[in-house]
């Protein structure tokens, strides 16, 4: 195995600002110098007080956040500077995020929605809803409910939706934000025991869990981003 | 891969203002573009300009035509440039009424782009027919009702299918959920992102609906004042806005 070799994730040097045209041209530097690497079936966590920048960091890895320094790279695929099909074939294929929210074509059924990552890869229709049946059942969202649309179901509903959306496809790299959030005891373990199955299969987890003992027990490193905030670091 | 669609250097005045001016992409097949911007930035000239209903006054609108690769449909003759927009493009305009014959019935309207591209067998452009209306959700016994009976949402969705049943690669719409209210705009928004996955479909959509936007398409150009001010991949352009206008934009949008 060289799962040390080449890591799935590697940041170097990335840095960000956010100009607000429409608040005086303020510009503030929020990110520089980040550099992590993440190796297949390694979980990094980042840590640091809220506003330090865990989400920014996380946001300018999946590209919904440009980064105006330094490089991304998930599975040897530049981000920075990619051209947007690029950014979407690397997210259909490699790259999972689960968000904090879900967001969903309203009346499309929830084993849809749970299937659709797998849909758009190609997967057979059956094969992508046995998948979708088999995370739903695992995340205790009632069979009643998955012929509905998620966007009345309760927030720790929808999260677990999202979450059996994110674990659809075995993404070589994924990222987690906040996946524990918002869930009872035993829906937390599941979420723990799938984050154990994705490491074990080899994917490179970047996560950040506010949850300490989750934090814990499945991240094998923690990075503080305050390091890499300007003004914050010490 | 190929680009379907090469856009460049598109301008269209009128008079001496501005309609869209120095407009340039490319478009690959399976991707869906968004072009946001607010009424009178120039996404519907734009629109328009591409699709062959107005002229530009200058630049190329290349287009992978089958089996002859990159032309210029700005130069294509009269009845080639009609059989790609009866064939290859669809154009689904905001008010169907603008896109269907509302004195023909829903099958005649469907059968109709089907006929004008050489079908003749009654039976099989029926059961074409009828098979698309069921894949826009519309009821097979209203086959034969005219569209001026159809709700709003039903008329659109029949605009889809007449547009669509000749398998076209590249949908030109504006606005397609403009006049619908939210619930019928759900629905819609559902099967056109079930089509595009199906069919393998190439669309540029206008809209100044981000929501929509967010939802369908890949990718997302935000046009003021006829020129483009930011394009790029459509959760970055809304989640991190570069351009003054792109964040006006966004931040205007009320939160439900």
């Amino acid at each position: 195995m060289q799962r040390k070799a080449t890591p799935m994730i590697e940041i170097e040097n990335l840095g960000k600002s956010f100009t607000l045209h429409n608040q005086g041209g303020a510009t503030i530097r929020v990110m520089d110098g980040a550099s992590l690497s993440v190796a297949a079936g390694e979980c990094v966590a980042l840590t640091g007080q809220s506003g330090a920048g865990k989400s920014t960091l996380m946001r300018m890895v999946y590209g919904n956040y440009l980064a105006d320094a330094g490089s991304v790279r998930v599975g040897g695929v530049e981000l920075v500077g990619a051209e947007p099909r690029d950014v979407l074939a690397l997210r259909r294929e490699t790259l999972g995020y689960v968000s904090q929210f879900l967001r969903v074509v309203p009346r499309v059924p929830t084993r849809e929605v749970v299937a659709e990552p797998l849909l758009a890869l190609g997967t057979p229709r059956d094969t992508a809803l046995v998948r979708a049946r088999e995370l739903l059942t695992r995340l205790r969202i009632p069979e009643a409910l998955w012929g509905l649309s998620p966007t009345t179901f309760s927030g720790g509903e929808q999260q677990r939706v999202n979450i059996a959306r994110g674990f659809a496809h075995t993404y070589p790299a994924l990222l987690l934000d906040e996946p524990t959030a918002s869930l009872d005891a035993a829906n937390r373990e599941t979420v723990l025991s799938l984050i154990d199955e994705a490491k074990a299969r080899g994917a490179a987890i970047i996560g950040i869990f506010h949850d300490e003992a989750a934090r814990t027990r499945v991240a094998d490193r923690e990075i503080d981003v305050a390091r890499f905030t300007p003004g914050l670091a010490a | 891969m190929t680009r379907l669609l090469s856009v460049r250097d598109i301008a269209k005045t009128y008079g001496g203002r501005i309609g869209c001016t120095d407009v340039s992409f490319d478009l690959y097949p399976g991707e869906v573009m968004g072009i946001v911007g607010e009424s009178g930035s120039g996404k519907s000239t734009l629109l328009n300009c591409l699709a062959g209903h107005l002229a530009p006054d200058r630049g190329e609108v290349l287009y992978d035509m089958r089996g002859q690769g990159l032309r210029d449909t700005l130069t294509l003759s009269e009845p080639e440039r009609r059989m790609l927009s009866r064939t290859d493009w669809a154009f689904v305009h905001q008010n169907p009424r603008d896109g269907l014959r509302m004195s023909v019935s829903a099958g005649g309207n469907v059968g109709e782009r089907l006929m004008a591209v050489g079908a003749r067998h009654y039976g099989d452009i029926r059961a074409t027919a009828t098979d698309w209306l069921g894949r826009v959700e519309i009821l097979e016994e209203r086959i034969d009702d005219r569209p001026s009976s159809f709700s709003g949402g039903m008329q659109q969705r029949l605009q889809i299918a007449r547009n669509l049943v000749t398998g076209p690669r590249l949908v030109f719409m504006d606005e397609p959920t403009g006049g619908l209210d939210v619930s019928v705009q759900a629905r819609l928004l559902d099967l056109m992102r079930g089509l595009v996955r199906e069919m393998g479909l190439s669309a540029l959509i206008v809209t100044h609906d981000l929501a929509v936007v967010r939802l369908l398409a890949h990718r997302i150009m935000v046009m003021k004042g006829g020129h483009v001010v930011e394009a790029g991949l459509t959760d970055q352009v809304l989640d991190d806005p570069q351009h003054p206008y792109s964040q006006l934009l966004v931040s205007s949008v009320l939160q439900v």
